[in-house]
């Protein structure tokens, strides 16, 4: 774990501090627990991948740190302060790319700078000029220069994904969160993607919390990887994936890598039941 | 692409068709032109009698296009209201649905009573009438924005206005622009009808009017008038909801861009 810390003395508090917070849907005896007091902490500067069966509350601390939803008991602290205080900035991406239909990719990958301070201030004055060659550079990045001005409809899913990676980490996020993002794609767009997504996070060194269904994403893009059980879920393997970055993709046909995944996996099929 | 041309000119002949028939007919059958004026003679009235029309055509254009503006601001008011709090829309709906299930013919008396006769009763039909469907598109559009497209600002630290304005309102574009092709009709509908009733200006006036003095030919005259606006107010929003929405229908020459 200490092996994953990034030599920043700069931030003394963790990006994200979770204590025994838990998280229960509804009353009574409709009561559903979808986190049990989890403690997590997470150093600025990490990549940590959450992986885990379905339904055992991955999303939920994601949420939970993406501050939609509050935790029932317990306390959940973004770089040290409360969530609601916004003390980080935060990008998101869902696995459902979600570019609002109305708007072009320029302008729904332009949106944060218009909602997240301090952007917001010049949003008026910017939004033809610094922010418009900012949105550029960042969709050039990810290949995508030639379709700002298309309508998502007019993308593929892949293309969608990289836009929506790009409306992510448009307004620079300490901390990027990211919920199944490639779980839609087929393999050879996802491995492309896996590239893209190391190549920016190495680039701009944000605090990623990526959940996923995937071992080998896991292991290829994460710093370190935390295994949770089935619902009701809590962590049950913490550990530090200590390969230097950034990684090739053949890494993940290396035996050591696949020695990794193996063992993640019978680690998850031991707890699905 | 040619499919298209060829339905565009069938129903051009359909239109011609009608009016060539009952042209025929009223003259095979001897129709008298005090049951049922032959489309040429409506025509020539229309001709001679425009200048005298036209003040009554700005007349009900002036009322249904006010009613029809109060209405859009007092229909999207409430409407951005209760779709945006599941509350309101529980406790509002009930009486909503109540008051849109009365004719609104019986309105028009009430109005003339507390506001005379003349142009202020035709401008309050026609935005009572028209407020309603505005209310429930706006309300629909905005509870059926999926929380998916509200969650990417939420996570921003976007406000709930922020959401509304970014999010709700342009995902409820569509409904809106549905709701006012219904409306101007509607509107349309409640200013003629109030003329009727209680003004001495307008066409629905012109027409109670002829219809009294047995010029039949200038009725159906009103009539061309009525159906020509109608068919103009609608065509107008259709062609702003093509503009406004495409992205919902992803027309054919919206994708070329």
């Amino acid at each position: 774990m200490a092996s994953a810390a990034v030599s920043q003395p700069v931030h003394p508090r963790p990006a994200i501090e979770l204590h025994d917070a838990s998280v229960v849907f509804g009353t009574g005896e409709k009561a559903v627990t979808a986190l049990t007091p989890t403690t997590l902490r997470m150093d600025r500067g990490d990549f940590l991948a959450l992986v885990g069966p379905s339904g055992c509350g991955k999303s939920t601390i994601l949420r939970l740190a993406s501050n939609l939803i509050k935790p029932s008991s317990g306390q959940i602290l973004l770089g040290g302060r409360d969530a609601a205080a916004k003390e980080m900035r935060i990008g998101m991406a869902f696995q459902n790319p979600t570019m609002l239909p109305w708007l072009t990719i320029e302008k729904n990958v332009m949106l944060p700078l218009k909602i997240v301070e301090p952007f917001k201030r010049s949003f008026q004055r910017d939004k033809k000029g610094a922010y418009r060659d900012r949105v550029h550079a960042l969709l050039a990045q990810v290949g995508l220069k030639d379709f700002a001005n298309h309508f998502p409809w007019q993308l593929s899913g892949g293309m969608l994904q990289r836009a929506n990676l790009c409306r992510a980490l448009i307004h620079d996020p300490d901390l990027l969160l990211l919920d199944e993002p490639f779980g839609a794609l087929d393999q050879f767009t996802r491995e492309e993607l896996w590239q893209t997504l190391q190549e920016l996070y190495l680039d701009r060194q944000p605090t990623v919390l990526l959940v996923t269904h995937d071992l080998r994403e896991a292991g290829y893009l994460a710093r370190r990887i935390c295994v949770m059980s089935a619902r009701p879920g809590r962590i049950i393997s913490d550990r530090a994936v200590t390969m230097p970055q950034p990684r090739d993709i053949g890494l993940i046909y290396t035996p050591e890598f696949v020695e990794m995944t193996q063992g993640l996996r019978e680690l998850i099929a031991q707890v699905r039941n | 692409m040619k499919e298209n041309i060829r339905i565009r000119i069938m129903s051009l002949s359909l239109i011609v068709g009608f009016f060539v028939m009952w042209e025929v007919l009223c003259i095979l059958l001897g129709v008298s032109d005090l049951i049922l004026p032959r489309p040429s003679e409506i025509a020539v009235t229309l001709w001679t009698r425009f200048p005298v029309l036209w003040p009554h055509i700005l007349q009900t254009l002036y009322a249904t296009l006010t009613g029809f503006s109060l209405g859009v601001i007092i229909g999207v008011s409430i409407g951005v209201m209760i779709g945006t709090s599941r509350v309101a829309y529980g406790v509002a709906y009930p009486l909503l649905v109540g008051f849109s299930s009365i004719p609104k013919v019986a309105v028009v008396p009430i109005l003339v009573l507390w506001f005379g006769s003349g142009t202020t009763p035709a401008i309050l039909t026609a935005m009572i009438i028209c407020v309603f469907p505005i209310v429930v598109n706006i309300a629909t559009g905005l509870a059926t924005t999926e929380p998916d497209l509200e969650d990417v600002l939420k996570t921003l630290g976007a406000s709930k206005r922020e959401v509304l304005w970014n999010v709700g309102l342009p995902r409820t574009m569509p409904y809106f622009f549905a709701s006012l092709k219904v409306a101007i009709t509607l509107s349309f509908v409640g200013a003629v009808l109030s003329e009727t009733v209680a003004s001495n200006r307008g066409i629905g006036n012109v027409m109670m009017t002829a219809s009294s003095n047995f010029q039949v030919s200038l009725v159906f005259a009103g009539l061309f008038i009525l159906a020509l606006m109608g068919v103009a107010l609608y065509a107008f929003f259709s062609f702003l909801e093509a503009r406004v929405t495409g992205w919902a229908t992803r027309g054919k020459d919206f994708a070329v861009t």
